[in-house]
């Protein structure tokens, strides 16, 4: 139970490790008004000098630009050029304290913005305050957090920097820290995600706040002499980055894209243009250049993105990493995926390659490019590395089920087929699937099996269903069967089943309401943590390979220190019995 | 999955006392075998008004499309006009024969732990929402529908496919299914 009163209660010391996640607060970054700002200067300043290329050089370089002398006469004549105003008067004196004074408002201007540029993480909450004159707040629940993920930018790498951005529900909803410096991006990370996860202290006798530290360096020594001692609890992230359980070597990554829709529309293309060219029509050729480049652009891309690709269990959830240059890393947390699909495109079955992709909530405002960054879980991928997979992002299925999805969602159907499929009687509505084309209602999630060219199987975890309906057209009606659709946050995946027997749809309809309603009272997972403490339960549903028992002695801590280490206790999983679920609804 | 007449209390719409809160009491189905049932339960109506609000902004949408076309086509002699003007007539008028027939299939069910829409008949839509899942309500109404009294009731999730609308209801009816929409919400909240 928190205590509604107005000042939020910083989080318990022992809960985070970062100094600035402590309740009060804190400046982003001093770089960070040059990777924002500073950047767009450069570039403004970049055209104005591409734009004026020639003029500069004719005023300061003139024999490097013979002529040019020309067409400044000529622009001279028209007149209303300011550049000419300022050669023709003499006034460069003037020009350059009026180019200077710009910069230093503009500067000023950034600076100011920095400085009221400001966050706080509290226990419950992550606020952002920002702006001068429109000052903005925006505080997001942690129980609502979606996913937390970090990006580094190329230039921002170099400086040892990152984005830190806390995914909401909703449009444009993230919260975004921009920039930190890298350790102090993951480390806030990492506390968020502890508090957002509900872990609780095993000593209830230290609330947070009771030592409040006065300034920050005091907060640093406490944090540094916390850290030293070394005990807080057992379930924490390991350090440095954890073992990924896919790899996908650089070959497949590029067959990949190469056995893909898009390449064959590029072959029909090259072939429509040959044809034209060969019959005379050699204007084709124009359209076609900026074609090529702009697929090769997209090929380059998405092959360089899946370059570091890496996915891993941590007990916050999967660690998702993508990128090369611009290194983007998401924790996603548990029952944050709303919708699962395995797919295997035609071309891709001799290699027995497939693709996951997921549908979540992103936060992010539609305009936003990189929507879809998280979507895709799984570029390509064996039969093993799917299996894996579905391990983290479902990790409440059971081996049962998950080999039932690959045996018989992937590859299905098999001899005692557990999916229920088209009738017979309306193999029209699906000529080539219908045999294949199914549903299954197991306890937690609904499957759907679809697809025979481009094989498909949707994994829906019916705690995250929304609603579920039943379509019926004339024509279905004819052949007694319905069309179901599941209704779940958007996303790449769309979760539609044509053509089920009406009278079996009818009773699904009813299943799935009941059980959704079911699974999603049971349903925890926005404070995915809290029901293990509170059943006793040290380790995370993902168990990380590499979870270091409860011990109270930090490896790194000098004996100087161990004097200090019964003050706090060691994270026994003897917790509260805290009342489960008490969060502001 | 009954519907217990003490779970709903007061978001029954069905309290026909008054005049202005009167629903249909039939409705209208598919003939064929295999359609769409769901067994027990009441299917609660939209109010008569629906239709009449609809027919008149209908009406004066074809009445509007039918004098320009006749103005352009007559007095400004534009012959392609009557190509458009008459697709556009002839939507309307389609629109205007089924309207009474359409807003009799609409209904809603309010069971134990979720709210089941439907709505069509042709192509017939039956959606289950859990009350859970409610991520607000919103009650519009037009300038006509003011006039009539009724007003369209929207349940948003966080799955923009859901679309559950229920429009032509009494606007007395339309805020008390709101306000014990929200108070079962309430005590079925889950995550998202």
């Amino acid at each position: 139970m928190t205590v509604p009163a107005p000042p939020p209660a910083a989080p318990p010391p022992q809960l985070v490790r970062s100094p600035l996640s402590d309740g009060e607060w804190h400046r982003l970054h001093p770089l960070t008004p040059l990777l924002r700002g500073g950047l767009f200067l450069l570039v403004v300043i970049g055209i104005v000098f591409s734009n004026l290329r020639d003029r500069l050089l004719y005023v300061f370089l003139p024999w490097l630009a013979p002529g040019v002398g020309d067409e400044v006469v000529e622009w001279e004549e028209m007149g209303g050029d300011p550049v000419d105003f300022v050669i023709a008067n003499n006034l460069y004196v003037v020009a350059a304290l009026t180019v200077l004074a710009v910069l230093i408002i503009l500067v000023a201007i950034f600076y100011t913005s920095w400085r009221f540029h400001t966050f706080r993480i509290t226990e419950d909450d992550v606020e952002v305050r920002s702006g001068i004159l429109f000052r903005t707040q925006r505080r997001a629940p942690l129980d609502r957090v979606q996913g937390v993920n970090l990006t580094r930018p190329m230039i921002a790498r170099l400086l040892g920097m990152a984005k830190l951005e806390v995914v909401g529900a909703g449009m444009s909803a993230n919260v975004k820290l921009e920039y930190l410096s890298t350790a102090n991006a993951e480390a806030v990370r990492a506390d968020i995600l502890r508090l957002a996860s509900g872990r609780r202290l095993a000593d209830p006798a230290a609330p947070g706040g009771a030592q409040r530290p006065a300034s920050r360096t005091a907060a640093l020594g406490l944090t540094v002499s916390r850290e030293l001692t070394g005990i807080i609890e057992g379930s924490e992230a390991p350090v440095g980055e954890p073992e990924s359980v896919v790899h996908i070597p650089l070959g497949r990554l590029v067959a990949s894209h190469i056995l893909s829709m898009s390449t064959v529309g590029l072959f029909f293309a090259i072939v429509a243009i040959v044809i034209g060219v060969t019959q005379g029509v050699t204007w084709m050729l124009f359209g076609f250049v900026p074609a090529i480049i702009g697929f090769g652009a997209y090929w380059v891309r998405s092959i360089f993105k899946s370059l570091r690709y890496s996915i891993a269990p941590t007990p916050d959830g999967v660690r998702i990493t993508y990128g090369l240059t611009t290194t983007i890393t998401e924790i996603l947390p548990p029952g944050r995926v709303h919708a699962v699909e395995i797919t295997q495109p035609i071309m891709w079955r001799p290699a027995g390659w497939w693709t996951i992709r997921i549908n979540r909530l992103t936060g992010r405002s539609a305009s936003d490019g990189s929507n879809d960054d998280f979507t895709t879980v799984l570029p390509v991928g064996a039969v093993a590395d799917v299996e894996r997979v579905l391990r983290l992002v479902q990790p409440a299925m059971t081996d049962d089920e998950r080999a039932l999805v690959v045996q018989q969602g992937m590859f299905g159907p098999t001899a005692a087929d557990a999916f229920t499929n088209t009738p017979r009687r309306a193999w029209w509505i699906r000529p080539l699937s219908y045999r294949r084309n199914g549903f299954l209602l197991t306890e937690d999630e609904l499957l759907m099996r679809r697809g025979v060219v481009w094989r498909k199987i949707v994994i829906l975890p019916l705690a995250r269903l929304q609603s579920f309906g039943l379509y019926q057209g004339p024509l279905d009606r004819l052949s007694g069967v319905t069309n179901g659709r599941a209704h779940v946050v958007q996303g790449p995946v769309t979760p539609f089943l044509a053509a089920i027997d009406r009278d079996v749809a009818l009773r699904l309809f009813d299943d799935v309401a009941r059980a959704s309603v079911r699974a999603a009272q049971s349903d925890r997972t926005h404070r995915w943590a809290q029901d293990e403490m509170d059943a006793g339960i040290p380790v995370p549903p993902v168990a990380p390979p590499a979870a270091p028992p409860a011990a109270p002695v930090a490896p790194v801590a000098p004996p100087v220190a161990q004097p200090a280490a019964p003050a706090i206790p060691p994270a026994a999983p003897a917790a509260p019995p805290a009342e489960p679920t008490e969060h502001r609804a | 999955m009954t519907n217990s007449p003490e779970m709903i209390p007061d978001s029954n719409p069905a309290s026909r006392a008054t005049d202005d809160q009167a629903s249909f009491e039939r409705l209208v189905e598919p003939k064929s075998e295999n359609r769409l049932v769901l067994e027990g339960g009441v299917w609660h109506q939209i109010s008569p008004k629906y239709v009449t609000v609809q027919l008149i902004s209908h009406g004066s949408f074809l009445a509007i499309v039918v004098a320009a076309t006749l103005v352009l086509a007559l007095v400004l002699h534009l012959q392609w006009v009557w190509i458009v003007g008459g697709v556009l007539a002839v939507i309307q008028i389609w629109t205007l024969a089924i309207l009474p027939r359409q807003a009799r299939a609409i209904g809603y069910r309010l069971r134990e732990d979720d709210l089941v829409f439907r709505r069509g008949i042709l192509w017939q839509r039956f959606v289950a929402v859990p009350y859970g899942r409610m991520q607000l309500i919103d009650i519009t109404h037009g300038p006509l529908d003011r006039g009539f009294g009724i007003a369209q009731l929207k349940f948003v999730t966080a799955a923009a496919a859901t679309g559950v609308v229920i429009p032509g209801l009494a606007q007395s009816t339309a805020e008390t299914l709101r306000d014990h929409l929200i108070e079962v919400a309430e005590s079925r909240r889950t995550g998202l």
